[in-house]
């Protein structure tokens, strides 16, 4: 496939491209997602841990 | 065998399972996936029929199965939760539910995009589609369900049950294109016998496929942990984790 060729995809790159596009932001949004998840996890867990060292 | 099964049960244990596996599993989707992107959009041929818009196949069909495989891994975690009271059975349906959702959605947001050209428009109420987008309601509900409970364990056991009612749209989802008239073409790769498909652009499809199975898997253990750690963030084990 030539490079012009690739990119005007047989002229359905409208249609070809969002769907690649929205599938790269569909994993990203995962893994942010899910690393975010994890993380507000471990604060809320260390808080909980520092609230209890600092009661007599 | 059944040892490994009860470990299953015990949150250190799937703590620490899931954050050893995640990186592996990233590792190969991330190999799958580029192989499966480089073979399927510059050297597999064009469709004699619909041209290079078929390539939209390449996140539409990964997608699709994804969402329907979410879902049973989500029903069989709840119910698991339910028979066993395994309480890391309703943690990993969490973790699942918006995972599913969002393949789901992208999988009619392709399937739409695809079937402007090949059908004329952008969404036709056939069988495959509507019962892909019950699908996508199921999850929103599943989510709802166990968020509107003030005693998380109610709400578990709440979207557990409606898990495991709403699995009965797998196979209608699956079949839908046998048993009535529809717009949606049939099976082309999971059909018994050869599949109808050249291997120049199977092979991409499936690397694709287990590219996006192996991510399912890589995020559902990073959604996992934070999971575990909501639900026994009182346990002695999760101190010693916090603190090192």
């Amino acid at each position: 496939m030539t490079g012009n060729g690739f990119w005007s995809m047989g002229g359905y790159a409208r249609f070809v491209w969002p769907c690649f596009a929205l599938a790269g932001a569909v994993l990203g949004w995962n893994l942010w997602s899910a690393r975010r998840h994890h993380v507000a996890a471990r604060v809320r867990a260390a808080r909980l841990l520092a609230m209890a060292r600092q009661q007599p | 065998m059944w040892t490994w099964f009860y470990k299953l049960a015990s949150p250190p244990y799937v703590y620490g399972a899931a954050a050893a596996l995640a990186p592996w599993l990233l590792g190969g989707s991330a190999i799958c996936i580029l192989y499966g992107l480089v073979a399927g959009l510059a050297f597999a041929p064009p469709d004699y029929q619909q041209g290079d818009a078929f390539r939209i196949i390449y996140v539409h069909v990964p997608a699709a199965w994804l969402s329907l495989l979410t879902y049973i891994v989500m029903a069989l975690a709840g119910a698991i939760a339910l028979i066993w009271r395994i309480k890391m059975g309703h943690a990993v349906a969490a973790a699942s539910a918006p995972i599913g959702a969002s393949f789901t959605l992208l999988a009619l947001v392709t399937g739409s995009l695809w079937g402007r050209p090949m059908w004329g428009t952008y969404w036709v109420w056939d069988p495959r589609l509507t019962s892909e987008l019950i699908l996508l309601f199921l999850y929103f509900g599943v989510m709802s369900l166990r968020s509107a409970f003030e005693d998380p364990a109610r709400g578990d056991r709440a979207a557990a049950l409606l898990a495991l009612v709403g699995v009965v749209n797998v196979p209608i989802i699956h079949y839908s294109v046998v048993w009535w008239n529809s717009l949606h073409q049939g099976a082309t790769v999971a059909k018994f016998g050869k599949p109808s498909m050249d291997a120049s652009m199977l092979w991409p499809l499936l690397s694709m496929t287990l590219g996006f199975m192996l991510f399912y898997g890589a995020v559902l253990c990073m959604r996992l942990q934070g999971e575990v750690l909501n639900r026994e963030r009182q346990a002695k084990w999760v101190r010693e984790a916090i603190e090192t």
